[in-house]
């Protein structure tokens, strides 16, 4: 089947005869329903323009409401109005033709040469819009006509809808031009004249953008709401077009009676600025129309416009069914590549069967059965629905054949797609197995939250269900989580191990530590082995080896100090890894070997064994680092920062050292004795050493406090191995928090006037306490001052934070447009689809896949070497 | 030598051919092992080529956008030379993505002909032939509102250290005031009369003295000397790429500015796309983010696709699609509705944006493909 297609779409200007051919009733009645609730005839819900109560059928195509799609309709204006939306090219064109012949104030010649310009850039696609520029600017200073030698008069164009012609520019006498006028101005003007403004003749005339008929929209466009008190509430189009056929038919009540002139006017201008807020409430120069309650009326460009818009929200995006969203929560017992979705969601959302001979029986098993996952309802070849429940089920399997299509309950091993929003890359949406599990939350092993950004703090998840075999299969292929391990925006792993897991498997791998039997088999417990050799002790490395494949590899872990020196296998810090042949023999586990967005250990798997060995593996290694430190256990608490008196004496002693050093530097600036830093003034270059001396006796305490702490402390642990928090924040929470700062800079702003952050101190007062040192530690607390200096700097992370979002979701948004167009062709090329244009003959100049490559290299020369030469060896 | 040879055969790019020589070349392996591994690396190359039909532009913009989440908004940072304050992160991300024609710091880097760089004071020679120097630096300006006179009393100290001759420097001020008023020199003084007594005028002339730019180069504001290695390099608050290549004992191949769009004016196309990939990976590395080169290529490529500097936006490479739809979707909907009506426009509905839209499969990745199955009876 081929499917029908929409290949292109044109767009021109409506021509008033167009509007009166496509139209199905004048409009003339300002009323809209009757006393008794009924449509008026020739009022803005006629039913010939379609129907919206139910009941009701439309009288030109005798469709029932939900089936008639709705008909145009169309007011015939009294007097003609400027659309706004063409003001300015009407503008454009009366300056730009003769006043009384209609002709291009250009010679002939000169109008060829930019007709043939407008074209040859049309049909490189490039833009004209500088062409259009010069032809305005140019038949905007002729001053006689070229044709017929008529003077010319300068036109003045008052936004939104105004002209006027200025008979003298010293005595500001100005003639106004009615639309009428304008109108007539317009259909002198000939096709070829047109042109040169950018007019397609083809689509439009230029008298059409002066409005003689106005086209309104079908009921369907616009329905009316009932409220709970029965009262029926009009759309603001409906409200609009009231207005219009109001004063229409004033209008022409007015004339026939032969009303002074004054009046009328003042009654086309009424007209003309509801046309214009009709089409556009938000024209600037005129207040918007507003509703009764003071809101501004929803109109045609309101509709249009913007993130909620037509375009953006109903185009662009659409609501989908056979979704669910709600809270997530982890489970490390089920694999990455499964969801764990609420027996409730379950039943609710549902996969179609399509029955053929070949799975007719599985069909008509789900039909007969009474627990979940049944069918909840099948559909007939004729579209039918119907509902399976208890008394029907036996005599619907009965029926069932090839060509029904059996809707059954979601069930363990379903495909579906799992997204986090913001959706800002591919990984977040992947493809998970469902599995249906009690309680009312999605359950996610904590290993895929990097690539979803996601936490457990209350985030909630979308899912949606593909419906098709193809989209089944496409998902399963192409979206699945393990085919997302590796980013294509480095060529690294971005899943991986967090939190406990680094923690878990730092403990059980570091040093030589020797594990029970009894111990190890628990650990081993959840992981799926074949074998395990028999023994009493295990080493922690020897069980980290039992869950990984056969690789090889030498790296230098996040525990690795930097010496200047690496001392590699004897690294007394247990910090150089190394695995051979899927045995570790030295080192330790941390972040840097399964810590998403690192993970050499995961790339490496990845790249020899491929993407299901590596989801078996951070299954394997999820599992066991969580029955390590549940085990082991592993915990923190307020007294693990606690520090001996001896350590909080040094501490104090380096900072106030570091405090004396500040003052003794404002001293030397003070006498004029500093010397200041090259290109910096005398006041920066204190500003800067003083940051400096209090960042360097922060980092000292941090230090002591680090030294006392010992390696053995949780919270230590947590930091080194990069499971959690760093050493910065246990400086903060053990020693001293440090100073406080805004836009990089000291605090310096707060009383204006007398040169002080707070009214505890003296003005000019440049001390460390002064502008925002916070001695302190969490631990012990803040003074108020320092507290209030903390939420100063602290407000600013919050600011950044909100500001940096919508900025990069507009810039994220900006690329996406320009850049999805893009495809790689058959021959390498990368081209835009609409243009045609080449952007590059080869994509990246090498035409590797980022994600395939590895972290940038087009292929990893190193290891295939070393791989050859193993196997020679 | 036949390593060349071999790897002649294989149609690899040249940076894999470069590497795999280098690292066969530290092994010194046979022939045919040699080839063995050429062979291997070939293969490996072609398995890690994209796809056909892939949506490498959506990719790309993901991959740069994404972590534009977690860059800081902290505009100023020392970047490299502690003396200079450069934009950096998430607002000259967008600088560069704007294209825009003033950036918020523009900066230049100048590297200096060989007998130039090797010694402090000649790289200084240069410098202050680069730095612009105001009048109000190698002289004191006063007015007298009295005698509605100026009076300049010039400071040798500085004019010896800048190289700067007194009748260079007169010159200089006769030059701009050479219409409003005459100037005497009284010893070593030069006094400004004003030719209409007027003070408004005075003072018009008092600023115009201030802001007089008697040496060096009006756009660069402060020029910093470091030694990088074994030579002298300049680096520059401002930026004026033109005027600084003209200047002697610069050496203009090795001498770059941050203004892309300067850049685009000065040097090209080419040199523009150059200058957008370097910049948007220096601003990405600083904040410790990893990009892959190819995905910033294809954004700069996509940039100066046609031959013009287009930005990433509404006056620029969104702006100027081809597709109605697509454009009346992104940004300025009803503008470009009635727009594209009084042109006759015709969408062809090829991109992805139109295809949505109207609900039709995309042109991309699974749905590019062409081929349909017939449904026949199975045998």
């Amino acid at each position: 089947m081929y499917p029908k297609k929409i290949s292109t779409i044109k767009f021109e200007v409506l021509s008033p005869q167009e509007i009166r051919r496509m139209s199905v009733a004048k409009l003339n009645n300002p009323e809209t329903y009757d006393d008794d609730g009924f449509p008026v005839e020739s009022g803005l819900m006629d039913t010939r323009l379609g129907v919206i109560d139910p009941g009701l059928k439309c009288k030109t195509c005798g469709g029932k409401a939900g089936e008639c799609p709705g008909h145009f309709g169309h007011i015939e204006l009294a007097a003609p109005v400027v659309h706004v939306g063409y003001a300015k090219i009407i503008a454009r064109l009366l300056s730009g033709t003769c006043r009384e012949c209609g002709r291009i104030l250009l010679k002939d010649e000169r109008r060829d040469k930019f007709i043939r310009e407008i074209e040859r850039l049309k049909a490189l696609g490039q833009s004209y819009e500088e062409v259009l520029k010069e032809v305005f600017r140019l038949t905007k200073a002729a001053k006689k006509c070229p044709h017929c030698g008529a003077e010319q008069i300068e036109i003045k164009f008052e936004k939104p809808t105004s002209f006027y012609e200025i008979l003298d520019p010293e005595k500001k006498e100005e003639q106004k031009l009615t639309p009428k006028d304008v109108r007539e101005r317009l259909e002198k003007i000939i096709n070829e004249d047109l042109l040169p403004f950018g007019l397609d003749p083809k689509a439009v005339r230029a008298e059409w953008f002066v409005l003689t008929v106005l086209p309104v929209p079908p009921v369907t466009v616009r329905p009316s709401i009932i409220l709970e008190t029965g009262q029926r509430s009009e759309d603001d189009l409906t409200h609009k077009l009231v207005d219009i056929i109001r004063i229409n038919q004033r209008f022409i009540e007015n004339r026939d009676a032969g009303a002074p002139q004054q009046i009328l006017e003042d009654l086309w201008e009424l007209l003309q600025y509801h046309v214009t807020t009709y089409l556009d409430n938000e024209v600037s120069g005129i207040p918007p129309a507003r509703h009764r309650s003071g809101r501004p009326l929803k109109t045609l460009a309101q509709r249009l416009k913007g993130k909620d818009g037509r375009f953006r929200g109903s185009l662009s995006g659409k609501r989908v069914n056979f979704s669910a969203r709600t809270v997530i929560s982890p489970d490390p017992c089920i694999s990455i590549g499964e969801v764990g979705v609420p027996e409730e969601v379950a039943k609710e959302l549902s996969v179609p069967i399509f029955v053929t001979p070949n799975n007719i029986e599985v069909a008509r098993e789900f039909v007969l059965r009474k627990q979940s996952p049944k069918a909840s309802y099948v559909i007939r070849p004729d579209g039918k629905r119907i509902r399976v429940i208890d008394t029907n089920q036996e005599e619907i399997a009965e029926k069932l054949e090839p060509g029904w299509i059996v809707e059954r309950e979601l069930m363990d091993g379903d495909i579906v797609l799992f997204n986090r929003q913001p959706s800002l890359h591919r990984m977040s949406i992947m493809a998970h197995h469902v599995r249906v599990l009690p309680y009312k939350t999605f359950r996610l092993n904590p290993a895929v939250c990097p690539p979803y950004n996601a936490d457990f703090d209350g985030d909630e998840m979308n899912l949606h269900v593909p419906q098709s075999l193809e989209a089944q299969a496409e998902a399963k292929i192409l979206m699945a989580v393990q085919e997302h391990i590796l980013s294509p925006r480095f060529g690294g792993p971005i899943l991986g191990g967090i939190h406990d897991h680094i923690t878990g498997l730092y403990l059980l791998t570091r040093g030589e530590k020797k594990f029970e039997k009894e111990d190890a088999m628990e650990f081993l417990r959840a992981v799926d082995l074949s074998e395990i050799p028999a023994k009493d002790e295990y080493m922690g490395k020897e069980i980290f080896s039992f869950i990984l494949p056969k690789i090889s590899i030498k790296f230098k872990a996040e525990i690795c100090q930097g010496c200047a020196i690496c001392k590699e296998e004897s690294c007394e810090n247990d910090a150089y890894v190394i695995i051979e042949n899927g045995k570790m023999l030295k080192g330790t586990i941390d972040e840097k070997a399964v810590g998403a967005f690192k993970g050499i250990v995961i790339d490496e798997i990845m790249r020899k064994f491929g993407s299901s060995i590596t989801k078996k593996f951070i299954d394997d290694m999820t599992k066991l680092a969580i029955r390590v430190i549940t085990r082991l256990g592993f915990t923190i608490g307020i007294d693990d920062e606690d520090i001996p008196k001896e350590a909080v004496q040094q501490i104090e002693e380096t900072i106030s050292e570091a405090e004396k050093r500040v003052e003794e530097l404002i001293r030397a600036y003070k006498e004029g004795n500093l010397e200041p830093m090259p290109g910096r003034s005398l006041e920066e270059t204190l500003e800067l050493r003083i940051m400096q001396e209090l960042g360097k006796a922060r980092d000292r305490a941090g230090k002591i406090a680090g030294r006392y702490l010992g390696m053995d402390n949780s919270a230590v642990i947590m930091a080194v191995s990069g499971a959690r928090g760093s050493m910065l924040n246990l400086t903060q929470m053990a020693a001293c928090i440090g100073q406080q700062s805004v836009r990089g800079e000291r605090i310096t702003r707060g009383y204006a006037y007398t040169h002080r952050t707070t009214s505890h101190f003296r003005s000019m007062d440049l001390g460390s306490k002064a502008r925002g040192f916070v001695r302190s530690s969490y631990k012990s607390g803040l003074s108020p001052i320092e507290f209030f200096f903390h939420a100063a700097g602290g407000r600013e992370g919050l600011v950044d934070t909100a500001v940096r979002t919508s900025q990069s979701g507009y810039l994220q948004r900006r690329m996406i447009n320009a850049l999805q167009d893009l495809k790689v062709e058959y021959d390498g090329t990368v081209r835009e689809q609409t243009s045609g244009v080449i952007v590059q003959f080869k994509y990246g100049e090498d035409g590797v896949d980022p994600m395939k490559s590895f972290r940038g290299k087009a292929v990893d020369v190193k290891r295939i070497i070393r791989e050859i030469m193993e196997v020679k060896e | 030598m036949s390593y060349d040879t071999i790897l002649a055969e294989y149609p690899l790019p040249p940076s894999v051919k470069e590497e795999i020589k280098e690292e066969l070349e530290k092994i010194k392996v046979k022939k045919s092992v040699a080839k063995k591994i050429v062979d291997y690396c070939y293969k490996a190359y072609l398995s890690n080529l994209l796809e056909p039909g892939e949506a490498v532009g959506i990719v790309a913009a993901q991959s740069i956008g994404e972590p534009g989440t977690q860059m800081t908004m902290r505009t100023f940072h020392y970047a490299g030379v502690a003396e200079l304050n450069v934009t950096l992160g998430l607002p000259r991300l967008i600088e560069i993505l704007d294209v825009r024609k003033n950036p918020s710091t523009p900066m230049m880097t100048i590297r200096l002909l060989s007998e130039y760089a090797k010694e402090r004071e000649k790289a200084r020679e240069v410098a202050n032939r680069i730095e612009a120097t105001y009048l109000k630096d190698v002289a004191e300006i006063e007015v007298d509102l009295k005698e509605t006179i100026i009076t300049i009393k010039p400071d040798f100290e500085a004019l010896r250290r800048k190289d700067l001759s007194i009748g260079e420097l007169r010159d200089k001020i006769e030059k701009i005031i050479k219409k409003n008023a005459e100037l005497i020199e009284i010893n070593g003084k030069f006094i400004v009369k004003v030719s209409k007594e007027s003070y408004k005028l005075l003072m018009d002339v008092f600023e115009e003295l201030r802001e007089l730019v008697v040496m060096g180069i009006k756009e660069i504001r402060r020029v910093i000397i470091r030694k990088e290695g074994e030579e002298y390099v300049l680096y520059t608050e401002g930026s004026s790429l033109k005027k600084v290549m003209k200047i002697k004992g610069v050496d203009f191949t090795r001498t770059i500015t941050n203004d892309i769009y300067e850049i685009y004016e000065v040097l090209g196309i080419e040199a523009a796309r150059a200058a957008i990939i370097k910049e948007a990976i220096e601003t990405l590395e600083e904040q410790g983010l990893e990009v892959d080169v190819r995905h910033i290529m294809l954004v700069a490529d996509v940039m100066t696709a046609d031959g013009e500097l287009r930005q990433i936006g509404r006056h620029g490479v969104a702006g100027e699609k081809q597709s109605i739809l697509a454009r009346a979707a992104f940004e300025m909907t009803v503008n470009n509705l009635l727009d594209a009506a009084l042109k006759g426009e015709v969408d062809n509905l090829k991109g992805i944006t139109e295809n949505i839209i109207i609900g039709q499969p995309i042109k991309l990745g699974t749905g590019d493909v062409e081929l349909i199955a017939k449904l026949g009876v199975r045998r």
